[in-house]
């Protein structure tokens, strides 16, 4: 059967439907969806799926149909004929034609996308039962049905894929070896040391490892018994995966003339010798490259597709840089360039940190880096990367390379990265890409990946995208909703404090009434609530009934309607009378637990509704605002009173900080710590805003820390000089952040959506000169300041303290 | 009938904690002036629902913020039992309960 040539559109066929195959029939279609009649032909009988994430489906992490990149339904929506499971075995390039068995199919151009196929050393025994190789996914679940009931695996390869098929092993409740030939693991991408390093933490995970270790046999008979090895050794095993490298499928492109040496050669147009004949992905040989990572291939199916369809027919493959990030059994593993390739002149700079089994390298070639790895913490990876694929200049001074001099180095907040950093390595997706499709309202992960395809391989880098869409959606309000401030009232911060003032709107329900959707939840209230009294101060009309019960009772309800009594100890500084006073009051009011709390304070559980007014004048302090979005409170060391280590007087600071904010209201919980010095003993470092006595009289400030339900360490905003200027910097953020923050986002959120560098700028650079306002803000803020707990004496509503009027039936029926 | 109190001893938008021969309720006043009344103990974890919030047509407990209708006291979560609601009326100011 011959299918006739189109005679209106050039048929373009496409030999192999794995990743680079399938690739570059969507970037043919992006480029001009009408150009070609497009036919691909797939070995495998599915449509593409994602090779990369096969190990998942191994260890079962990910099921099969997840990792499909496009379904046989794909090719049918897009006008491309598909014919799986059919393996092509000739192609005749004088008459143009693509034989499949007898299928014949004839072309105006051709592509080989062939790929590449595991490597089988020419040992005995590799055909007995038992022994695989790990490419597919019926490989996946052939290997997993075997696995069944099985004890022992051996997996000869120490190499990427080797050790992730070795963690899918492991998943099958298998003792699992790997055999590298090698004399270390990943050899490839690691020097020796870092192979050790690898070693040592994938052995702490229970996976034995022999490295230089040449397989001699695979014993059988029938099913796989054991392997023996080169120095006469043996292993009992009752599964053996091969992951010995791959070899380019080369030999259709062979026998039709194409010139092929270790791969099918093709110039920098992907073109081999034979005119119409193109080749990409692993199977092609560029200048000497065989590429086996994915990102290689969207550059090379991106520049074919430009240039057949003729929308960029100077398009040009010039070879790829490697780089990398993997991550291998957990361990975080980032490679670029070819580290086995040094000469006597290249510099080396080298850091290792054995206890956390960190291992960092990079060759410097001529002032560039010319490769690097880094293992088990990939701090400076980013950055690193950055200059290898820019081929930047390394800093003077080489350990800059790993650490930026003198400070620590700042996280890079998702607004600060550069717009031609790449986010997602597995799809070769940029920052800019990924912003473009957000403020084209992609605005949801799904959308993003299906726009750009970022996020759609191994999927590490989604939190990444998250942060992006968050950051570059406020820009543009695509998904409007994410930015209110309140989900009732349909306005972002900023338009609803316009509003709010513009109108003079004092109460929660006069903006309710004014501006809300007509919906009235109970966390828009209590947002509502709380901004007005930021916004109006005295003059604000405070509905009790827009409050949480904490804030109607200024105490925390327990699990059993009781309250907590947390009243404010400035430093945490107390005295004898103060704590006999406590005692008293716990003994009086029957307190059933009296606790040291985790900031410096101390706190009567258990008090009933109706005893909080005695309980709290028999104190005589005033509240602590435990109960809470509010300044909460500032732990503090001792500091140079009575510390013999101590640089400055961090009890005092502290002391100070509490007397000015405390009563201020915002968006979450506000914490603060200062420490007396760089040891940091009141953990200033996980607080909202911290503050560190350094040398010299100098405070250094601290923002956007936290250590709840997540960890963040604070960035530092900026060192002051004295006291004073600490206040006033503190106060300067607190209301920048209660003017900008949405409801409930706390300055760990907050700091990174905002982005550090532009906070400093208007914070401490003052670029929008708003200082002095900001100032003023907190000056009124603080005239305004009533202790919550005065309104034992006055209650604010009726019934406030009352804890159920008792009516028996039969007195009052009627 | 069970007369309970005065309109005005109910906080505007909140709610009044009693106890009518032993059970507890919660009379509830909207700030459009209705009065409705349920049951003073969350069928979640026991939550004071008079100290809640109102959203809406719905209660909101203070523990763990379950919702419930304030007319047939049905549960916004699966597989939690409604709060018993009870009739109230308001005549001449005065607040009461039908048990």
């Amino acid at each position: 059967m011959i299918v006739p040539l189109n005679t209106h559109r050039p048929r373009l066929v496409v030999i192999g439907n794995g990743m680079a195959g399938a690739r570059l029939v969507e970037d043919v279609l992006a480029a001009d969806p009408l150009k070609f009649e497009i036919v691909v032909f797939g070995e495998e009988p599915y449509g593409n799926y994602n090779r990369i994430l096969l190990s998942n489906v191994l260890n079962g992490s990910q099921d099969a149909k997840d990792i499909f990149l496009n379904p046989l339904s794909w090719y049918a929506e897009h006008g491309v004929t598909l014919h799986a499971g059919q393996r092509v075995t000739e192609v005749d390039t004088v008459q143009r034609i693509v034989r499949a068995g007898e299928r014949e199919v004839t072309y105006d151009a051709v592509v080989f996308a062939t790929g590449s196929r595991p490597f089988v050393p020419p040992v005995p025994g590799t055909t007995h039962h038992g022994v695989f190789v790990f490419r597919t996914i019926d490989d996946c679940e052939n290997i997993a049905s075997y696995a069944e009931g099985k004890k022992k695996a051996v997996v000869i390869g120490g190499g990427l894929l080797g050790l992730e098929a070795a963690k899918g092993l492991l998943a099958h409740n298998l003792e699992v070896t790997v055999v590298e030939r090698s004399p270390w693991l990943m050899a490839m991408q690691l020097d020796e040391a870092g192979g050790k390093v690898l070693q040592e933490t994938i052995e702490a995970l229970g996976i034995r490892v022999r490295v230089d270790t040449g397989t001699a046999e695979i014993v059988g008979p029938g099913s796989v018994t054991g392997v023996k090895y080169e120095d006469g050794t043996l292993d009992e095993t009752d599964l053996v995966v091969i992951s010995a490298g791959i070899r380019p499928n080369v030999e259709l492109a062979r026998a039709a003339g194409v010139a092929v040496e270790r791969a099918i050669v093709v110039d920098d147009q992907l073109r081999t010798n034979v005119e119409h004949v193109y080749a990409v992905g692993e199977c092609v040989q560029h200048n000497g490259m065989i590429y086996g990572l994915v990102a290689p291939l969207w550059d090379q199916t991106k520049a074919l597709a430009q240039q057949l369809t003729g929308v960029g027919p100077t398009a040009c493959y010039t070879g790829s840089k490697i780089a990398t990030k993997l991550k291998v059994m957990g361990v975080e593993l980032a490679s670029m360039g070819v580290i086995r390739d040094l000469q006597p002149t290249d510099e080396v700079v080298v850091f290792s940190e054995p206890r956390r089994r960190v291992y960092w390298k990079a060759i410097i070639r001529e002032g560039r880096v010319n490769a690097a790895c880094l293992l088990g913490d990939l701090g400076p990876a980013d950055d690193v990367m950055t200059l290898f694929q820019r081929g930047g200049a390394v800093p003077e001074r080489r350990l800059e390379l790993f650490f930026t001099a003198g400070s620590q180095r700042k996280e890079t907040s998702y607004a600060d990265l550069a717009d031609s950093h790449q986010v997602c390595d597995c799809n070769g997706v940029s920052k800019k890409t990924i912003c473009d499709a957000i403020r084209a309202e992609k605005c949801t992960l799904p959308a993003i990946g299906k726009a750009t395809r970022a996020g759609t391989g191994c999927g590490s880098c989604k939190k990444v995208i998250k942060g992006l869409i968050e950051a570059v959606a406020g820009d543009v309000a695509a998904d409007p909703s994410e930015n209110y401030y309140v989900p009732a009232v349909p306005l972002d911060k900023p338009a609803l404090l316009a509003e709010v003032r513009k109108r003079s709107l004092k109460s929660v329900s006069a903006v309710l009434r004014e501006l809300g959707d007509g919906s009235a939840d109970e966390k828009s209230k209590m947002g509502l609530s709380s901004l007005l009294h930021s916004v109006w101060n005295e003059e604000f009309v405070d509905e009790r009934d827009a409050r949480y019960i904490n804030d109607r009772l200024h105490g925390n309800i327990q699990k059993d309607g009781t309250f907590s009594v947390i009243p404010r100890i400035p430093g945490g500084v107390t005295t004898a009378d103060a704590l006999i006073r406590f005692g008293e009051v716990a003994k009086k009011y029957n307190v059933p637990m009296v606790k040291i709390t985790g900031s410096q304070r101390i706190d009567l559980l258990g008090v009933q509704k109706e005893d909080l007014p005695g309980v709290w004048r028999d104190l005589g302090m005033p509240s602590g605002h435990a109960y809470t979005k509010a300044y909460r409170m500032c732990k503090t060391c001792v500091g140079t009173e009575f510390c013999r280590f101590g640089t400055n007087d961090s009890t005092g600071l502290g002391i100070a900080i509490e007397n000015r904010f405390q009563g201020f209201e915002f968006p979450a919980k506000v914490k603060m710590a200062v420490s007396g010095c760089p040891r940091n003993c009141a953990e200033a470092t996980v607080k909202d805003v911290g503050i560190i006595a350094g040398e010299g009289g100098e405070w250094e400030i601290v923002i956007g820390g936290g250590a709840g339900a997540s960890v963040r360490k604070a960035d530092v905003l900026c060192r002051v000089s004295s006291k004073e200027e600490a206040i006033q910097m503190t106060g300067r953020f607190l209301i920048y952040y209660r003017e900008n923050a949405k409801w409930l986002e706390r300055t760990y959120d907050f700091v990174p959506r905002i982005g550090l560098s532009k906070i400093i700028d208007i914070i401490v650079n003052d670029s929008l000169g708003l200082g002095e306002w900001l100032d003023q803000e907190v000056q009124k803020t603080v005239n305004a300041f009533v202790d919550p707990w005065t309104e034992a004496n006055v209650p604010a509503y009726p019934g406030q303290f009352d804890a159920g009027r008792s009516i028996p039936l039969n007195v009052l029926s009627s | 009938m069970i007369r309970l109190c005065v309109l005005d001893e109910i906080p505007l938008g909140m709610a009044r904690p009693f106890v009518v021969g032993g059970t507890k309720i919660a009379i509830y006043r909207t700030r459009e002036e209705q009065v409705f009344a349920v049951a003073d103990r969350c069928p979640h974890k026991g939550g004071p629902l008079s100290d809640g919030m109102l959203a809406g047509d719905q209660i909101v407990c203070p523990l763990h913020a379950f919702r419930f209708d304030r007319n047939s006291g049905s549960c916004d979560q699966p597989h939690v039992c409604p709060v018993t609601a009870y009739p109230v009326s308001v005549q001449n100011g005065i607040v009461s309960v039908d048990m």
